[in-house]
């Protein structure tokens, strides 16, 4: 089980590596509106935060709610 | 796989790393869209979820016509509900997403139609279900309008919104094809998609484990099993 995810995880850390090589692209044309000043000012950070803290609630209550029905089956065994 | 640990983990890293990537990472700076790009991660990845759930339920809905076991039944049933559910979500999103980019929330685009005509016919699968009393009737007809519902997909969503003019990309007014970007499909192929994908998975699996538990509780109930001491 954990081999696998070692292997999954370093195959992120590849695409992460690799990174770095897009950042060269340059955009042709006129400069596209972004939230640059957003991200200067560390806001869009707060964001990222909550929307995490949503996606762990949302994930913990899914995995108790897989314990539940765990413990469920045991018992019916 | 119904219930193994290894790939709920997985699931979980790849979800966050598609919302932490997918807030802060670089995009494309595209004129209209601008940091709405980032959507791709959510709303292009519920289909792709989407998709990938109802496949799996064809699958399991052939099989069960192949070898009449009825767990492959009710497979393919919580997998078409995960699929709506998905479908649903990635109707709303794009019809928020709409709402900034296009101009409205609903403009009949033929996309927007396409995908709601694809939802329907697969909420007429659980009607059509839950018309016939007769369990084995109800999960051989089931079986066989899962895979109409299935075939239908192609010609809603895949095909006629590419053949007319339509706003989403993948029309013949739109040849914008900004996923191919490098940078968008790090997150979107590795991370977005298998993530999300894992996400109905896992809800899946939890919802097929409670309705074999129901109806092994209905074989033999509780009450009447000698009680345990603990």
């Amino acid at each position: 089980m954990y081999k696998r995810i070692r292997t999954l995880i370093l195959l992120l850390i590849c695409q992460a590596l690799s990174m770095p090589l897009w950042a060269q692209a340059d955009t042709t044309g006129k400069p596209v509106e972004m939230a640059d000043k957003f991200r200067a000012d560390g806001k869009i950070y707060v964001v990222v935060a909550v929307v995490v803290v949503i996606l762990l609630g949302l994930i913990l209550y899914v995995a108790r709610l897989d314990k539940k029905i765990s413990r469920f089956e045991k018992e019916l065994k | 796989m119904l219930r193994q640990k290894w790939w709920k983990i997985v699931c979980v890293i790849l979800l966050l790393y598609t919302v932490v990537a997918g807030f802060l990472g670089s995009v494309p700076a595209e004129p209209i869209l601008n940091e709405t790009i980032r959507n791709l991660y959510f709303h292009v990845a519920m289909w792709m979820a989407m998709m990938i759930t109802f496949i799996v339920s064809v699958v399991y809905s052939v099989k069960f016509l192949r070898t009449n076991k009825h767990v492959y039944d009710i497979y393919a049933l919580e997998y078409a509900k995960t699929g709506i559910l998905f479908g649903v979500l990635g109707l709303v999103t794009g019809s928020v997403w709409a709402r900034w980019t296009w101009g409205s929330f609903w403009s009949n685009d033929p996309k927007q139609l396409g995908a709601t005509i694809a939802l329907l016919i697969y909420l007429a699968y659980l009607v059509l279900r839950n018309s016939i009393m007769d369990l084995d009737k109800r999960a051989r007809i089931g079986a066989v309008y899962n895979i109409f519902a299935f075939a239908m997909l192609f010609p809603t969503i895949w095909i006629v919104p590419r053949m007319v003019d339509s706003l989403h990309p993948g029309g013949m007014g739109n040849s914008f094809n900004i996923e191919m970007d490098p940078r968008l499909r790090a997150v979107f192929y590795p991370g977005a998609i298998p993530g999300w994908t894992l996400l109905g998975v896992w809800i899946t699996t939890l919802r097929i484990r409670v309705q074999l538990l129901a109806e092994r509780e209905q074989e033999s109930p509780l009450a009447t099993r000698p009680k345990d001491n603990h």
